[in-house]
This record gives structure tokens, C-alpha cells and sequence, in this order.
């Protein structure tokens, strides 16, 4: 069933990632794929759709992969599920939160997530930038066509602009004028 | 109007605001939450706001889930924490269902088609950010560039399921804070 499998799938999700935004990455895209409900070109398009819409990363995700899959209902279930794990572990924590903050047990979990979200999202993101770079597997190939260097042209400006403090929307923006630009005159 | 039903209403509209306004999620949220909660409101302090993140970093979920579930428990108990979080949701849930049906429609345009090729290029540059401050904020010491290596090689080249990595450094995290611990005490 369906909807049940969204649920749980977003439960996992929710459950098991730590730290906002990205840090839900590595296992979305692993979810995803290992599901096929959406592809990894998909993927990085929707990123740029949450990028640039109010709300979290996680509750934007979990609603589109669970429109496309199932529908509206799929949606909640997705939503629902990736929600859960966080509500019902903070009401827990909010009950008894002086021995939580104290808990050696706690930080040293987190000392060793921490680090571990870093490599992740590196792998995800390594992941992304072969799916993006080289479509049809890595080869020479595309070094040979035009469109693979106004992708790395692209990529270098918005990098430059994302640690000039641009603002995420401006450089999807710029992004989408410059491939609009590229798909009609090269 | 009963005083408690009062604050779950408001705790609702609050989150609401928050959820609508808030582009990218994760710690964009917390200065928003922080007016709202803080300064208009005065349900919580800023100390209170300080607990929120220390809370919403060492517990599994996005942080503006783990901070409304908070909020509205210490304003109004269950139901104060159940009307935060859905008001949080409700937003990016509305807006990405809608977005998701006109995508879907859009996505056979030939602008559109090339509009995102250049956008997926622009995106990996928001992560390489998004990446880059999550580094900067992660322990620094042997153990944690080896378990950064490690996560990202075990990803990205042995294809080893993500699950099993995030559970794997938590417990690394843990065993290496104890022997530590061992040690400065001897």
C-alpha cells in the first residue's frame, strides 16, 4: 500500500536526521531513488522550487514526493510522517528538559552527527554534481559541448554569489535566464 | 472565550505567520519565531530561544517543527504544541500542493525545460553553501574529519545505506566521548 509506505519512508526520514534544512538530503535522495517515485534530475528541480517557497525544506519535499506519488492523500501521509518523530520527541524532551541538556549520553551522540551530516550532504551533493555535470555517465564526452561549460560557468557565478551573501532566490533566478538564454541561442 | 483556547488560537495564527513568511527554513526561522514569540508576544525569552536551538540541534527533525512543537507546549501544554506545529506545516504544505500540479503541468514547456537545466547548475551552489556552514559548525579534531571522511566515503563510493551511517558515527560519537572521558579522568 501506497500511502502507508510514504508514511513510514518520511517517518525514517524524520526520525533519523539531525540538524534543519540540507541535512535531510543524503537520505531523501536515498529514499527516493531506492523507491524510483521521483528521479534525481527531479530532485535538484524541486530544490530549487523550496528554495524559493515559504517553509522548510522537509515539509516542502515530503509534500511534493507524496503529491506525485499518491496524490493529495500521499501528501498528508508524507507530511505527516515526516513530522511526527520531531513532535513527539520534543513534547517528551520539554517534559524533562534539564536532564536532557545535562545528558552526556546526548552530546557525545552529537559529537559524533555532527561531523557525520558534513560527510553526508558531500556525498549527496558529489552525487548531484555527476547527475547534473554528466548525464550519460562520467566520460569525456561533454567536456567537448557548450552546454556542459555554461553549466560549470553557472554553478562557479552562483557559488561566487551564494558566499556573497546573494540572496537564494536572485541566483535561481539568474540561474533560469541563463539556461532559458542557452537553450534557445546555442 | 476560555483563556487556554485563546492561546492555542494565537499560538496557531503565530506559527502561521512564521510558516509563511520564513524562505529556506532551518535557522531562517529563528528570528522571526524569536519577534514573534519574544518580543510581540512575550510567551517565552531569549534565553528560552537560546534552549529552543541547543534542543532543536541534539534531536532528530527540522528546526522549525522541533521549535514550534516547543513553543506551544511551554504556552499552552498538548494542544498549545499541536496548533503551533500544524500552523508551522500548514503553509509550505498549501503552497508546495499547489505548485506541484502547475510543475507538473509546466514541465513539457520547452523554456521551462531549459529554464531549469541552468537552474540545476545555480542549486548545487546553494548546497556547496548550505554544506560550508554545516562544516564550519561541526567539531573539529581527528575524530570528527575521520568520521566526516568516513560518512562521505561510505556514501558516495561503497553505496552503504545511509541509515546505517548516521547510527554507525552516533555510536562512534558516543564510544570515543566515553574513552575520553575515562581518560581526563585517570
Amino acid at each position: 500500500m501506497i500511502y502507508l509506505e510514504l508514511f513510514l519512508t518520511f517517518l525514517e526520514i524524520g526520525a533519523f536526521t539531525f540538524g534543519g534544512g540540507y541535512a535531510m538530503l543524503p537520505l531523501i535522495r536515498e529514499a527516493v531513488l531506492l523507491h524510483g517515485w521521483i528521479e534525481e534530475e527531479a530532485l535538484i528541480n524541486f530544490i530549487a522550487v523550496s528554495e524559493s517557497t515559504p517553509g522548510p525544506f522537509a515539509i516542502n519535499i515530503a509534500t511534493y514526493v507524496g503529491n506525485q506519488v499518491g496524490g493529495v492523500f500521499g501528501s498528508i501521509c508524507a507530511t505527516l510522517g515526516v513530522v511526527l518523530p520531531s513532535f513527539v520527541i520534543i513534547l517528551i524532551v520539554a517534559k524533562c528538559y534539564e536532564k536532557f541538556k545535562e545528558s552526556k549520553t546526548v552530546k557525545g551522540i552529537m559529537s559524533g552527527l555532527k561531523p557525520a551530516v558534513v560527510g553526508l550532504i558531500g556525498a549527496a551533493l558529489f552525487s548531484l554534481l555527476l547527475t547534473v555535470f554528466f548525464p550519460a555517465g562520467v566520460s569525456f564526452a561533454p567536456l567537448a559541448t557548450a552546454g556542459f561549460w555554461v553549466s560549470v560557468g553557472i554553478f562557479a557565478a552562483a557559488l561566487l554569489c551564494a558566499f556573497k551573501k546573494v540572496h537564494p532566490i536572485l541566483i535561481i533566478l539568474g540561474s533560469a535566464a541563463i539556461g532559458i538564454a542557452q537553450g534557445y541561442l546555442l | 472565550m476560555d483563556k487556554k483556547l485563546k492561546r492555542v488560537i494565537q499560538l496557531f495564527v503565530t506559527f502561521f505567520k512564521i510558516g509563511l513568511f520564513t524562505f529556506g527554513g532551518g535557522y531562517a526561522m529563528i528570528p522571526l519565531i524569536q519577534k514573534e514569540t519574544v518580543e510581540t508576544k512575550k510567551w517565552i525569552t531569549d534565553d528560552d530561544i537560546l534552549e529552543i536551538i541547543a534542543i532543536a540541534e541534539s534531536t532528530p527533525g527540522p528546526i522549525a517543527i522541533n521549535s514550534a512543537t516547543f513553543v506551544g507546549y511551554r504556552v499552552a501544554g498538548f494542544w498549545g504544541s499541536v496548533a503551533a506545529t500544524f500552523g508551522v506545516v500548514l503553509p509550505s504544505f498549501t503552497i508546495i500542493l499547489a505548485i506541484s500540479f502547475v510543475l507538473n503541468e509546466f514541465q513539457h514547456i520547452k523554456a521551462v525545460q531549459y529554464a531549469f537545466e541552468g537552474i540545476r547548475a545555480g542549486v548545487l551552489a546553494l548546497i556547496f553553501k548550505a554544506l560550508w556552514s554545516m562544516y564550519k559548525k561541526a567539531p573539529k579534531g581527528a575524530v570528527s574529519y575521520v568520521i566526516m571522511a568516513l560518512s562521505f566515503v561510505c556514501v558516495a563510493f561503497l553505496k552503504i545505506n545511509v541509515l546505517f551511517v548516521i547510527i554507525g558515527c552516533a555510536l562512534t560519537g558516543l564510544i570515543s566521548s566515553v574513552v575520553l572521558r575515562k581518560k581526563v579522568q585517570k
